[in-house]
């Protein structure tokens, strides 16, 4: 796994996956789940969008650019970029938390897309991966510029609940000195993942610090 | 532990407290059958943190428990309590003959792995030598391990199939298997309600699983995000268990955490004499308390979508997602019935990589494999409704099908009733039980560019195996697909 660091405030490019409905099969394909482990997935994130049946890789996939080229550039660089963008439905399909690991060893650890299913974004927030849904057309013109202009950087403030895109900075490079001009867009997050997510916080130590009301619990079910 | 099978489990029971429940409150609130069982497993909740949900039953599998029992020896814990646990290997067995050796290392060290687990944590699982092993969501309700008022989980988001005895049942994360083992809670937030009622007499040849897939197709395959679904109306009451148990299944393919069915004397009569369910005047007295879960007559949901039952005709997908179906006597849409640009490119690369055309019948569509399984759609019944069309004729010469049972108990059921026979005689295989097809993981999948009409539950792009192509379908369908070597009308070849 990469560095567990915590998520705070993060500032990145952003790979553009302009696609819906990715579902947990496309984000790790079934056959590599036979591990017991949760390392080197990474690896095999979208493999069968990134190579052909044959193993070339294909041509178009925006992984297989070579600035978002992680393990096959050996690009372990801090400035790789650590935000992916999507559309609909990301993380549909199987509960597998093969996914976030997968995009984690990848070096992501925000996603921003329109919406995200259900089982993804729990598994997703239990490992430092922060899925933020924002607006269709934030969305639609965030993947635009990013491709006009790939080294867009993009702010993310958890503690503000803030998507900062630095819009001008890179696009009009007429004025490389104007005051960078951002787009603002705030986003809501459960108030209980936030503070797991900046305090570090396990939900395992959370609950047994409840353990009484449990053992109460169990102890008033009626024995049959 | 191996499995001794023959021990009950003992038996909690929060149905004392439902009805409780019921009584003081119903003059003041309604509530749906999903409040019901919330109120009554909910152990506590802090103001500004989810609830701490009791879970009643912890279902494990090889695939996504082996990191959750490394975390809780990392951190020094035990499992709280392995007598609500129970495990079955079912993704990444072979379905081939149990008595040689598993080739995949990586599956066979992943079911090693698995039984060693169960072991040393002293969980009954159903391991490959059991006579009782088979998909965990075929296993569970036939063994009386899943009651209606239940929370059940499982590291599978196929977990809502579960939901069909009225028990709240839905898909866990690895992270979230880690949680139960060490605590037997989950945390949760509730979810939004969704009343989907069916209603009127289902035409010939109409499954649960057409209906499950006309639903999709109305409510969209993120229709049900953030909700749990309760399914009504009389074409539902009308469904065996088995059928409520494939409607349910697909509850996550319309994105809903769980989906739901009122238990009745349907239920009630599935369970008795279940090896795990509780016996004689238990059994009795519970079940009064299982028909008082029940939606309370007036109870509010935050949305309702009807369907007219008897319209629904035997459905097939034709894209690569499953709310992209259609019914059979129905053509393929066209660009122009999508809204947004988005969803137009999406539906035309869904057509590009289905090698199908716009505006052209589904009917005829030509089929190489066909898979006749899954936890969707291998339980006796199953074999039963697709024996019925096998017997019909032979497979055709293009075409390999496969059926292969949910378990050993639904295998050993269909041969003593002679389905296999009928199966082997038409020319398809007849399989050992695990998930095969459904998730490509075991070896047995389609190539490249293959068509298979198949009883599972996703036709997302390369499930099947890398560029194979997926129709969802009935079982019916799918042995109707085997003899024609393309998709056919069922209704049509019962006629004949
Ligand atoms: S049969 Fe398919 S969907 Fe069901 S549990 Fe197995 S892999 Fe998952």
């Amino acid at each position: 796994m990469t560095t567990q660091k915590k998520i705070s405030v993060l500032t990145s490019a952003a790979i553009p996956l302009n696609l819906n409905n990715i579902d947990t099969d496309q984000i790790i394909p079934a056959r590599f789940l036979k591990g017991t482990t949760k390392t080197g997935l990474g690896e095999k994130l979208f493999y069968d969008l990134r190579y052909t049946h044959s193993g070339e890789p294909v041509e178009g996939f925006v992984l297989n650019q070579p600035r978002y080229q992680r393990y096959q550039k050996k690009n372990y660089s801090s400035d790789f970029p650590q935000i992916l963008v999507s559309g609909h439905n990301f993380g549909c399909g199987s509960s597998r938390e093969h996914a976030p690991w997968a995009l984690r060893d990848y070096g992501i650890q925000v996603i921003l897309a329109i919406s995200f299913a259900d089982i993804f974004k729990n598994n997703a927030l239990k490992n430092q991966l922060l899925p933020i849904a924002l607006p269709e057309s934030v969305i639609f013109d965030l993947l635009s510029a990013i491709e006009e202009s790939p080294d867009l950087k993009i702010t993310v403030d958890l503690p503000n609940q803030s998507v900062q895109i630095s819009a001008l900075s890179s696009l009009d490079t007429q004025t490389p000195n104007a005051s960078t001009q951002f787009l603002t867009q705030s986003f809501t997050i459960d108030p209980f993942r936030k503070k797991c997510l900046l305090d570090g916080l396990d939900d395992i130590q959370y609950t047994l610090t409840h353990n009484d009301k449990i053992l109460a619990y169990e102890n008033s079910l009626i024995k049959l | 532990m191996a499995s001794s099978d023959t021990s009950p489990a003992a038996q909690d029971s929060h149905l004392n407290k439902v009805s409780g429940l019921c009584e003081t409150s119903s003059q003041k609130t309604k509530r749906t059958l999903y409040q019901k069982i919330w109120e009554s497993h909910l152990v506590h909740q802090e103001q500004g943190a989810p609830a701490i949900l009791y879970i009643d039953r912890h279902l494990i599998h090889e695939v996504t428990s082996p990191q959750a029992f490394q975390g809780i020896r990392e951190r020094g814990l035990t499992i709280r309590r392995p007598d609500k646990t129970f495990g079955t290997v079912d993704h990444s067995i072979p379905t081939t003959d149990r008595s040689l050796p598993i080739e995949d290392a990586a599956a066979a060290s992943q079911i090693q792995t698995f039984e060693a687990n169960c072991n040393a944590f002293d969980i009954e699982f159903f391991g490959v030598n059991s006579n009782k092993q088979g998909i965990v969501h075929v296993i569970a309700p036939e063994q009386g391990l899943t009651l209606p008022g239940m929370t059940i989980v499982c590291g599978d988001s196929h977990t809502s199939t579960h939901g069909a005895f009225g028990a709240l049942a839905f898909g866990i994360g690895t992270s979230e298997i880690e949680h139960v083992f060490a605590t037997q809670c989950l945390l949760q937030s509730p979810s939004k309600t969704m009343n989907v009622v069916v209603e009127g007499k289902l035409s010939p040849m109409v499954t649960a699983k057409d209906i499950i897939l006309a639903i999709i197709a109305k409510i969209g395959m993120d229709g049900g995000t953030g909700y749990v679904i309760e399914y009504s109306g009389s074409a539902i009451r009308s469904l065996s268990m088995e059928g409520r148990m494939t409607l349910c299944n697909m509850s996550i393919e319309a994105g809903a955490r769980a989906g739901m069915v009122a238990p009745d004397e349907i239920t009630i009569n599935y369970l008795r004499d279940k090896p795990f369910a509780p016996k004689g005047p238990h059994f009795d007295r519970l079940s009064k308390t299982w028909l008082a879960l029940a939606t309370d007559a007036g109870a509010v949901f935050d949305q309702t979508v009807v369907l007219d039952g008897e319209t629904i005709e035997p459905m097939v997908t034709y894209g690569t997602n499953p709310g992209m179906a259609i019914g059979i006597s129905e053509t393929i849409p066209n660009a122009d019935q999508f809204s947004s640009a988005d969803e137009k490119a999406e539906f035309k690369n869904a057509l590009a990589y289905m090698q199908l055309k716009e505006n052209q019948p589904i009917k005829n569509t030509p089929i190489d494999v066909v898979f006749i399984g899954s936890c969707t759609n291998a339980r006796i019944e199953d074999m039963r409704e697709a024996a019925s069309i096998a017997r019909l004729g032979n497979v055709s010469a293009a075409v390999r099908a496969l059926v292969v049972p949910g378990s050993y108990l639904v295998k050993d059921q269909a041969e003593e009733e002679g389905l296999h026979q009928v199966f082997i005689e038409a020319g398809f295989e007849w399989r050992e039980p695990g998930c095969s097809m459904c998730i490509a993981m075991n070896g047995d999948r389609i190539d490249s560019g293959q068509a298979c009409a198949s009883t599972s539950n996703r036709n997302f792009k390369g499930r099947q195996g890398i560029g194979g192509r997926t129709f969802l379908l009935s079982p019916a369908m799918a042995a109707a697909a085997a003899l024609h070597g393309k998709l056919v009308d069922v209704r049509e070849m019962a006629l004949m």
